[in-house]
Parts: C-alpha cells; sequence; structure tokens
C-alpha cells in the first residue's frame, strides 16, 4: 500500500505523455529539450524522487499532449534508455523506448570555442558516431562530443 | 553538397587521391597551361599565410586565370562584424571558385554549404588543410617510389598540428606504420588513435626523439610548436623547443629517409640538415604549386588532357 500512495503523490493522468526513471540529473534536460516551458497544457514535473532502480529519479507528465517521434527522439542524447509511455483514458495505450537519430541538428551546443558554430549565427549539426555511447562528432569542426559533455544549446 | 568544394582530405576517395597525384606530375612537368582562362578565383584569407596564399595564388596564374581577394581579415567588412555567411553571398556573385582560410574551425565546410561556387579549404584553424596534404602525399610518393608499407615519424606538435592529423587520414589506406614523438602536453589526440586502431594501423608513441626512432624511419615529418594554437602561453613555452633535429642524428638513418615539414619552420630543424640531400621540405614547398593546381582544376570539373 506503500507504493501505491507513493504513486498517488503525483496525479494521475488521464490523457497525455508520461517519462519516468528520468534520472534526476537529467531531469531540466529533458524538461528543456520538449521545450515543457511553452507547453499550456498541465503538466507535472517530479524531481529528486525515491527509486528502486536508479536512486533518485525525475518524472514528467505532460496532459493531453502527444508529441513528435524526432521530437522525443532528442532525449536519446541524455537519456538513452527513457520509456515513453502515451495515455489514453487513464491506461498506458503505447510505451516505447526512444532512438539515437542519426543527426542532431540545432539542440547541442559545439564544445569547441574555436568551431564556426561557436561564432556565426548558425544551427549546430552532429553526426552521431557512436549510437552505444552516445558520441557525436561536430559536422562543422569534427570535433567529438562524448555523452557526459553535451551541453545544450 | 551543392557544388564539388574541397573541404577535407576525408572528402577523397583512395582513387580521387591517386589520380590527384597523377595530375600533379603532370602539372609537375607542364606547370604553365591556359586552362583557367576568362575564370577569376578569389583567395579569402582570414588569417595571415604566406606560402598557401603565394602558392594557390600563383597556381591560378600559371593556369592563365585572374585572382582577386585579401590576406588580412582587418582591412574587410568581417572586421565590422559581417558573418561569414554574407561574406561568401557576396563574392560568390563575383568569382568561378573560392579559396578561403580561416581562424574558426568548421569555416569552410561552412561556407560551402552557403556558396554557389566551389570552395578550397586552405585552412581551418587546426582542423583541416586539404591541399597541404596532397603535397605531403605527393612529396612521400616522389622520394619513396611508392606509398605503400612507409614507417613515417612525426615529430612535435600532434595535438594541434591539422598536417598531421590529416595525413594519418589519407595514409590509412596505404598500410603505414607510424611513430608518434611529442611531448605530453602535445601528443596525438585520442581520436585519431582510435582511428589508427580501427584501421588496423601499427603506431608506437614516446616522448623520447632516439636513434632507434630515426633509424627505423622512411619519412620524418617535422612540425613547428605552433604559438597561436595555445590559448595558455605557460604552456607554449614549456614545450617549444623540446625536439629539435640536427644532422648528427641523421648518421645512422636509412639512405631512403627523407626530412619533410609544412613550413615555416623555426628552430626545430637545424640548419645544418639544409644541405643534406635527406632534407626535403623546400622541394615539399615546391610540391604545393603542382598540388594546388590539380585540386583546382578538379573542383571545377576541368578535365586535363595528357596525351598533349
Amino acid at each position: 500500500m506503500e507504493n501505491d500512495k507513493k504513486e498517488l503523490a503525483v496525479a494521475a493522468l488521464r490523457n497525455g505523455t508520461v517519462i519516468d526513471h528520468i534520472p534526476a540529473q537529467s531531469l531540466f534536460k529533458v524538461v528543456r529539450l520538449l521545450d515543457v516551458e511553452n507547453l499550456t497544457s498541465s503538466v507535472t514535473i517530479g524531481y529528486n524522487l525515491d527509486s528502486k532502480l536508479i536512486g533518485k529519479k525525475g518524472i514528467l507528465k505532460v496532459a493531453d499532449v502527444f508529441f513528435p517521434i524526432e521530437t522525443l527522439n532528442r532525449l536519446a542524447i541524455i537519456v538513452p534508455n527513457v520509456n515513453i509511455n502515451e495515455i489514453r483514458d487513464y491506461k498506458v495505450a503505447r510505451k516505447f523506448k526512444v532512438t539515437l537519430p542519426d543527426e542532431v541538428v540545432g539542440i547541442v551546443k559545439c564544445n569547441n570555442p574555436k568551431c564556426i558554430t561557436n561564432n556565426e549565427p548558425m544551427k549546430t549539426r552532429f553526426h552521431v558516431v557512436d549510437s552505444q555511447n552516445g558520441t557525436l562528432c561536430c559536422h562543422y569542426c569534427e570535433r567529438l562530443v562524448t555523452k557526459d559533455e553535451i551541453v545544450l544549446k | 553538397m551543392k557544388n564539388d568544394s574541397l573541404v577535407s582530405i576525408s572528402d577523397f576517395t583512395k582513387e580521387e587521391m591517386l589520380e590527384l597525384l597523377d595530375d600533379m606530375r603532370y602539372f609537375e612537368a607542364n606547370p604553365n597551361r591556359n586552362l583557367l582562362q576568362g575564370k577569376v578565383a578569389a583567395t579569402l584569407f582570414f588569417e595571415p599565410s604566406t606560402r598557401t596564399r603565394l602558392s594557390f595564388e600563383t597556381a591560378v596564374n600559371r593556369l592563365g586565370g585572374k585572382v582577386i581577394g585579401f590576406s588580412d581579415a582587418a582591412t574587410t567588412s568581417s572586421s565590422k562584424g559581417e558573418t561569414l555567411k554574407d561574406t561568401i553571398m557576396m563574392v560568390n556573385n563575383y568569382v568561378d571558385l573560392i579559396i578561403m582560410r580561416h581562424h574558426l574551425e568548421g569555416a569552410a565546410r561552412y561556407a560551402s554549404e552557403v556558396s554557389r561556387v566551389p570552395i578550397i579549404n586552405a585552412g581551418d584553424g587546426a582542423n583541416q588543410h586539404p591541399s597541404q596534404t596532397m603535397l605531403d602525399l605527393y612529396s612521400i610518393y616522389k622520394t619513396q617510389g611508392r606509398l605503400d608499407n612507409l614507417t613515417i615519424t612525426m615529430v612535435g606538435d600532434l595535438k594541434y598540428g591539422r598536417t598531421v592529423h590529416s595525413l594519418i587520414m589519407a595514409m590509412h589506406y596505404f598500410n603505414p606504420t607510424f611513430n608518434f614523438v611529442a611531448a605530453d602536453e602535445l601528443q596525438m589526440p585520442e581520436q585519431y588513435k582510435e582511428f589508427c586502431r580501427e584501421h588496423g594501423i601499427r603506431y608506437t608513441e614516446t616522448a623520447d626523439f632516439s636513434a632507434d626512432v630515426i633509424n627505423r624511419s622512411d619519412i620524418i615529418y617535422m612540425t613547428r610548436v605552433q604559438r597561436e594554437r595555445f590559448t595558455d602561453l605557460m604552456e607554449y613555452e614549456k614545450v617549444k623547443n623540446l625536439y629539435n633535429l640536427h644532422n648528427s642524428m641523421l648518421d645512422g638513418s636509412k639512405e631512403n629517409l627523407r626530412i619533410l615539414h609544412p613550413l615555416p619552420r623555426v628552430n626545430e630543424i637545424s640548419t645544418d640538415v639544409d644541405d643534406n640531400p635527406k632534407a626535403y621540405y623546400f622541394q615539399q614547398a615546391q610540391n604545393g604549386l603542382y598540388a594546388r593546381q590539380a585540386i583546382i582544376c578538379k573542383v571545377l570539373g576541368i578535365k586535363l588532357n595528357k596525351e598533349e
């Protein structure tokens, strides 16, 4: 019953998207990548919740929004193993993992201060060179960015 | 890509590289060919350079084309804050070809995406300098009679030195063995060592520029420690004089050994090496002209009639 109470601490969703088991340190990056700030529907963000699986976790519940798959796949850059749950009429209608795209455009900053992308008004562009470890290669300066070094624009 | 720009040596296949080497041999025998008549090339040098700019401009002139351009960004609108894109969009209305050097890495790739005319990258920061690589390849080929199975020792600044990085990329088709000789601060970046491992290329790494390494080499590729690549000048002072090559160090070296250097040299090769027949760096610079003639014709789609 203890567990049930914890679940209830976060409101149940009738329709919308639930992303659970987000490592706590990545939660706000997820919030940014999905541009949650500019949504008008109700959003519940849980932070530093206890998780048996990953220690401290974050959870994001967005009512009445089903994100396009391209938007969700951006999350693979920082939380490659996260589960997406689409809820319809209180039930999980679809549950899936995100997949890293071959190319990441306009969302990651290049860590090389001498890269053209940090000095011109332009979009960044990275090729995913190692999808296992989430390593990106800047299309312009050819510098590698590992998953832990990723800074969002 | 929108056009046939040359940004990185990895834009070329092995076949294209071999074809270019053949074209370079043709231009060495026939340096003056009227292949660019009526064409104008722009040399946009946002960062200073002597050799590269002069040899590109000589190449255009010897091919019968005309050159416009600048060699100092301070005299252009980029000093007023004009973006690179705007500069390229303007210049590509005037010319058939843009040859550019820029201090920012990736500048040439970006320019090639916005330009309607081909871009030749004449160096983008510490990133790529493909015409240098082609002249290095040609120098190796000419002095050794082959590209396959050579032992190449790279010395000096292997961290920021773009010429050594590109040479690894270009040589990987030819089963080389590399010796990387550098101080801890200037070692070959992991990315390129990983590239070697992936392609089954043997390499050794040492901080000791010993007789043993020298005597095993077919090519010694010396590099200058480039002050302009350092953000921390203390670091530069620590490493600038670590590796100097003197004539006496070549006593036990192989007969076919040749010393290459992309130039300018400061003191990493002592002047007493210059008269040694194994010194090849000045001829190497001369090969730059043929490399640039061949590259210009390639990006403009000009076919050479070698039978003439």
